[in-house]
């Protein structure tokens, strides 16, 4: 109650003046100009025109769409659907190349390859390598052992040839690392690359310091190391770590030499052994010479292999007759396949049209084959406890490089040829496997039948048919088969899949046919391959070590089903999506499916599937972030989510609104602020949304409905941390209860953001800075106050319980020194009492009774109100008083002013005290000359002009004592 | 003070032919002019003979015969006593490659008995005060190609526990067949030994198959001599349990200097052969042995 207000005693006593509302507007309101499209108008809606290149499939280079949009543009949504810088780039390459690969610059750039042998579509070694040093690794400890003087004794120093000053450095350096074996045992797998590294590093510097021996000595140590077949998993990584220092070697070698032919002139890059001076013919015939005489077999292999390059030197011919010569040296050794690899390697650097080596080296390599069988290399394997699959698949790179060398723009004879010959090494499902994942998709997916037939006779011990499958599929994911064998196939190919016993087999098996089901059938097919790998992948929890091929299953389906009604018809997508049971991964997943959902859903929908499905993602998604959560993904959520909800369109029938608010509910209570705003804007608007649908007339279920978006926003608002935020909304969820006739929950919230408003602090820190709450304080409580207009009072409390407590609350807030708020508030308040005292209301509510028919202008009524305003001016007056020092006039002047103004426009200056203060304020405000002279000119005139209206004689009187302050 | 005496020769490679002229300059770099007593050249060809510690005792009636025989030499003076001045000098030479009578110049070789090396060496000589200068480069010589044409020789080759010599014990040999052919015993030094081996079967593992190349150098006379047999390198041409039934390629390249084509003279001789070695996993050595005549074209 406003026991502190009540108790001053006041000298004014308050008449309301009488407000003819609808006279007063139609007199005052100016008549409104229509404004031309082409006009500019600040309010005028924002229009966007988004010019956007189309797909460079279209014929017309780019169209220009222009689209003006009634609301300004959604922010995020052009974030996520406008086309990215990257997308556009892309967009802009592939506009480039479609004309040049027909036109005359493709034939050249064709022609360009001819000559240098290799095209753009040759993956090159450099992505093989690190292909394989991811999936080749070990656990186990390995060892380097490297004997840097050993060679001395054994052969004579290669060296020596070449003059007294190089043999005589060769025996220092013989002498200095003379017996300084260094092994090293127990190296994990990342010390021995970093030793490896070391090498590399140490090759380089002997090079660089003119050492060229010792160089050559630790490449021949390095290659040796290739000879150690110990911890044979490791041995693919192994070979790519030192074919690295291989290639550096001899990378540096070719330099040197190249260097020398430029004696004077810079050296063309293209040249003949002719241009070749010989000096560089020599040193280059010395490495050769060299390197020949090295002792053990596959360092020299190597070796030679590395320099191989340098033949350019040389002639023409000896490339070709080296090439063979290696080929033919490639003999024995375990893993003999992985030095051809090399061999194959080198060869398309050095001449790529050499195609019958490969060819040879490649049926060589049929022949060598049967060697894995033999005793020796099983006693090995059972040493090492390694199986036959997975020794098998240590192959498979090299296997796969040769084959890709081999098969590289071959002709369809020589592929058909190579099949053959794999039909008759009796369906050798090692290499059937890299035949199809090194030829054309295209050639292997015309085939389909017949590799399917293959590799269903294939040897079951050998070579997992998983994989056989798994590369099939990959193949068939990039390349159409037929279209009549395409259902055999994913029959034939699934029954395999669906019998494999080890989950992880299966998933990796299945992941990549998942592809090829959803390329060129229907939901019902991928339902069912769903639904199979649920069932696999359930017992024991697989699915734990499988999520990224789980989640590349989703990006699979998500590819080709972007219509979200069918995606989500499938019944088993929601039961996949259960396997995600880890909360980042789940997160990712879920993002993943909002992510396409938004780029591919324009429209809003409100399909309720779609809906429904949308929900349960969203729901998984909002319960798998915890509070340890990333900011940049929560935040990134909050987006998505956002997005979601602005293209759903949620509203249809109450029953379902009331179970997409639940949900929604449940999908937001972690998230922060701006999601939570968001949804309490969305639920008002929903209630908004259904009061317009019932045109006003709530039936029971709808009632029902809006006093559920009422709770809702009741509870989700405590815990936003925004004070403002929370203010505002109670305010606005206040009006849109009072909107849909709910009372009591209006009640409620006015009087939830009263009891807020103490804590409100005096100092927010707004984009970082520490700012003054002063002005939204003001903001919102002159909103408020014009809300409260409307409010009826509540039955059991007091008359005007609400004004009273708001006006408790300003009385008792600690406001800011030397600051006129307080009383600017009660200035206000004091325009709603005199709203409050007239007889029809400036507004209402419809279908909701005011204080105007509920008191029907009760005198009592009234004459609260007008004590109310007594208390008010008294406080006004008092304020007015302490502002009497020199250096608060001018706050005083305008405070007085303010008051005038207010008396002027509400008060019944018929009533003479009231009018002698009107009067006395004005002198106030004019009398140190801080008032606006062009205010105080115009309020004249208004008063003036008032005078005129009916009843308002006494304004003219008015005016006259009322002067002007004069300036000195 | 610092002055130096460098030789260079036209040729990169420092090989030259009989007949051929032997060119190059004398490189005297100083910071100051140099005095000196007269520069001269000296070119000289030699056989050294040695004899290997095995034999000394045995043959020391005919030490004489094993003292060094010179094939060719010459001495030109290239600038009279005077004065160099500072800088870089070159000073260009010629000499004829031309030997006496009868006698054939060899074609370089660094073995262990034999050694067959040209050398050319210029003098500074200059005052009492300051020491001589002296520098020494070697040369190579390639002997003359060979007139008739060369046919090649290729051999067959089968290996079995049967057809082994010295062995000890035959029984306790495991069993095994490898079957092989050279392209030729005669081979020319430029060209690699070529051919090819198939290991057919083995019971026991095989661990490596080496090539061994092999010196003969013969020192002495009718009277008596010493024939040594030495390795000159050792090349691995197969690692590990080779596939039973592949080919694998024989390739070796004749390694430069320590190899000649085959000599024979009425006081050394000089021969290369090679072994064929396979190591089995029991470190049972099997070796096959091929004389060589090498040639050059």
């Amino acid at each position: 109650s406003g026991s502190h207000l009540t108790a001053k005693m006041s000298a004014v006593q308050w008449h309301s003046r009488n407000r003819p509302y609808e006279a007063e507007l139609a007199a005052g309101c100016l008549g409104a100009v229509p404004v031309e499209a082409g006009d500019y108008h600040p309010l005028k809606p924002i229009t966007v025109t988004d010019t956007r290149t189309r797909r460079p499939g279209r014929k017309g280079s780019s169209s220009s769409s222009s689209s003006s949009s009634s609301s300004a543009p959604d922010p995020l949504s052009s974030m996520l659907d406008g086309t990215d810088p990257l997308s556009m780039f892309a967009a802009a390459a592939g506009d480039a190349s479609v004309p040049t690969a027909s036109g005359e610059s493709g034939r050249k750039r064709r022609e360009k390859e001819e000559e240098e042998g290799v095209g753009i579509d040759f993956e090159p070694w450099a992505t093989k390598r690190s292909e394989i040093l991811a999936r080749f690794t070990t656990t186990e400890k390995l060892s380097i052992n490297l004997f840097m003087g050993l060679d001395k004794g054994k052969a004579p120093s290669p060296g020596s040839a070449v003059s007294e000053k190089v043999r005589t450095r060769l025996e220092e350096l013989d002498d200095l690392e003379e017996g300084s074996q260094k092994e090293m045992l127990n190296l994990s797998q990342q010390d021995y690359v970093n030793r490896i590294e070391e090498l590399n590093q140490s090759l380089k510097e002997a090079w660089a310091s003119d050492q060229k021996v010792r160089a050559l000595k630790i490449v021949i140590q390095c290659s040796k190391l290739l000879s150690d077949t110990a911890v044979i998993q490791f041995y693919p990584s192994k070979f790519v770590l030192i074919t690295d220092i291989l290639d550096t070697f001899g990378r540096l070698v070719y330099e040197r030499i190249w260097t020398m032919c430029s004696d004077s002139k810079p050296f063309p890059e293209s040249f003949s052994p002719e241009d070749v001076n010989d000096t560089a013919k020599e040193t280059c015939l010395n490495w050769f010479f060299k390197i020949a005489s090295i002792r053990e077999l596959i360092p020299r292999l190597y070796v030679e292999a590395a320099i191989l390059k340098c033949h350019r030197f040389l002639s023409k011919a000896w490339v070709s007759s080296n090439l063979s010569n290696l080929s033919k040296l490639l003999m024995s050794a375990p893993l003999v396949i992985c030095h051809r690899s090399l061999l194959a390697q080198i060869g398309m650097e050095v001449s790529p049209h050499l195609k019958d080596s490969l060819n040879r080296n490649f049926f060589d390599l049929l022949t060598t084959f049967q060697q894995v069988h033999s005793d020796s290399v099983q006693n090995q394997l059972l040493l090492q406890h390694v199986e036959i699959p997975a020794y098998l698949i240590l192959y498979s790179p090299a296997v796969h490089w040769i084959l890709q060398c081999v098969s590289y723009r071959a002709p369809e004879a020589l592929l058909t040829e190579m099949m053959e010959r794999c039909k008759q090494l009796g369906n050798n499902a090692l290499l059937l496997n890299s035949v199809m994942s090194a030829f054309r998709p295209e050639f292997v997916a015309a085939r389909a039948t017949d590799f399917i037939g293959m590799i269903k006779e294939c040897d079951e011990a050998g070579f997992p048919k998983h994989l056989l499958f798994g590369s099939l599929g990959r193949s068939l994911a990039s390349a159409d088969p037929p279209e009549a064998d395409r259902l055999g196939i994913l029959n034939e190919a699934w029954k395999v899949i669906t019998k494999l016993r080890s989950p992880q087999d299966y998933i990796n098996c299945a992941e990549i046919w998942v592809e090829f089901t959803c390329r060129h059938f229907t939901k019902r097919e991928v339902n069912t391959v769903l639904s199979d790998i649920i069932k696999h992948m359930t017992p024991d929890r697989a699915f734990e070590d499988a999520y990224p091929q789980l989640q590349s299953v989703i990006r699979k389906i998500l590819t080709y089903f972007q219509d979200f009604s069918v995606l989500f018809s499938m019944e088993r997508f929601l039961p996949f999506l259960d396997m995600f049971q880890k909360d980042s991964v789940r997160v990712e997943v879920c993002r993943s499916i909002m992510e396409v959902f938004i780029r591919c859903q324009q429209e809003p929908t409100r399909d309720p599937v779609i809906l429904n499905a949308l929900l349960h993602v969203c729901k998984t998604m909002h319960d798998s972030v915890k509070i340890k959560t990333n900011i940049g993904i929560k935040c990134s959520l909050k987006l998505l989510l956002y997005c979601i909800f602005r293209r759903c369109k949620i509203v249809k029938s109450p029953c379902d609104e009331t179970f997409v608010l639940i949900s929604v509910k449940l999908c937001t209570c972690r998230f922060e602020n701006p999601v939570l705003v968001f949804f309490c804007q969305t639920v008002n608007q929903l209630a908004m949304e259904t009061r317009r649908v019932m045109r006003g007339n709530h039936s029971r279920k709808t009632a029902a409905f809006v006093r559920a978006c009422a709770a809702y926003s009741f509870i989700t608002i405590p815990s936003l941390t925004s004070i403002f935020s929370r203010l505002n909304l109670y305010l606005l969820s206040g009006q849109v209860a009072l909107a849909n006739q709910c009372l009591s929950q209006a009640d409620a919230f006015l009087k939830a953001s009263v009891s807020l408003l103490p804590e409100v602090p005096r100092s927010l820190s707004v984009d970082g800075k520490l700012r003054s709450s002063e002005g939204f304080l003001l903001e919102f409580i002159n909103n408020f106050l014009s809300t409260l207009l409307v409010v009826p009072d509540h039955p059991e409390q007091g008359v005007l319980y609400l004004v009273r407590g708001l006006l408790n609350i300003i009385q008792d807030y600690t406001w800011e020194d030397n600051s006129d708020a307080k009383v600017r508030l009660y200035i206000s308040a004091l325009h709603l009492l005199a709203a409050l005292s007239q007889e029809n209301y400036l507004y209402c509510v419809p279908k909701v009774d005011s204080n105007e028919t509920l008191y029907g202008g009760d005198p009592k009524f009234v004459a609260e109100i007008n004590k109310l305003c007594e208390t008010l001016i008294g406080q006004v007056l008092d304020h007015l008083k302490t502002l009497g020092r020199e250096e608060t006039l001018r706050r005083q002047s305008s405070l007085a002013f303010s008051l005038f103004s207010s008396l002027v426009a509400h008060a019944d200056l018929r009533n003479n005290r009231l009018n002698q203060l009107a009067i006395n304020l004005w002198s106030l405000s004019q009398r140190h000359g801080f008032a606006d002279t062009r205010t105080s000119v115009r309020t004249l005139e208004f008063i003036k002009q008032q005078s005129r209206q009916p009843d308002m004689a006494h304004f003219s009187e008015l005016a006259l004592r009322l002067p002007l302050q004069t300036r000195t | 003070m610092s002055t130096s005496l460098d030789i260079r020769l036209k040729r990169a490679n420092k090989v030259y032919h009989e007949g051929e002229v032997l060119a190059g300059v004398v490189v005297i770099v100083s910071k100051e002019a140099v005095q000196h007593q007269g520069i001269s050249l000296s070119m000289e060809g030699v056989v050294n003979l040695q004899l290997s510690s095995k034999s000394v005792g045995v043959f020391e009636a005919f030490y004489n015969s094993v003292k060094p025989i010179q094939l060719i030499s010459g001495n030109i003076e290239v600038v009279k006593p005077g004065k160099v001045p500072s800088g870089k000098t070159e000073i260009p030479f010629e000499f004829p490659l031309h030997v006496k009578g009868n006698k054939v110049l060899y074609e370089t070789y660094h073995g262990v008995f034999v050694n067959i090396q040209y050398t050319l060496r210029c003098d500074m000589k200059r005052s009492l005060l300051a020491k001589d200068l002296s520098k020494t480069c070697e040369f190579m010589v390639h002997s003359q190609p060979q007139k008739e044409k060369l046919l090649p020789s290729p051999v067959d080759f089968t290996i079995t526990p049967e057809t082994l010599q010295n062995v000890r014990e035959r029984s306790g040999l495991p069993r095994f067949q490898i079957r092989g052919r050279l392209n030729s015993t005669s081979c020319v030094i430029t060209q690699p030994l070529t051919g090819e081996l198939v290991v057919e079967s083995s019971e026991v593992p095989v661990k490596s198959i080496e090539l061994q190349l092999v010196r003969v150098e013969t020192c002495g006379c009718a009277e008596g001599y010493a024939r040594d047999a030495t390795e000159i390198q050792n090349i691995q041409i197969a690692e590990g349990d080779v596939c039973h039934g592949l080919p694998i390629p024989i390739y070796m390249v004749f390694p430069r200097l320590f190899t000649c084509p085959t000599l024979e003279t009425t006081n050394f001789k000089v021969e290369f052969e090679v072994n064929i070695v396979t190591v089995l996993h029991d470190d049972h050595l099997i070796t096959e042995n091929f004389p060589l005549k090498l040639y050059r074209v």
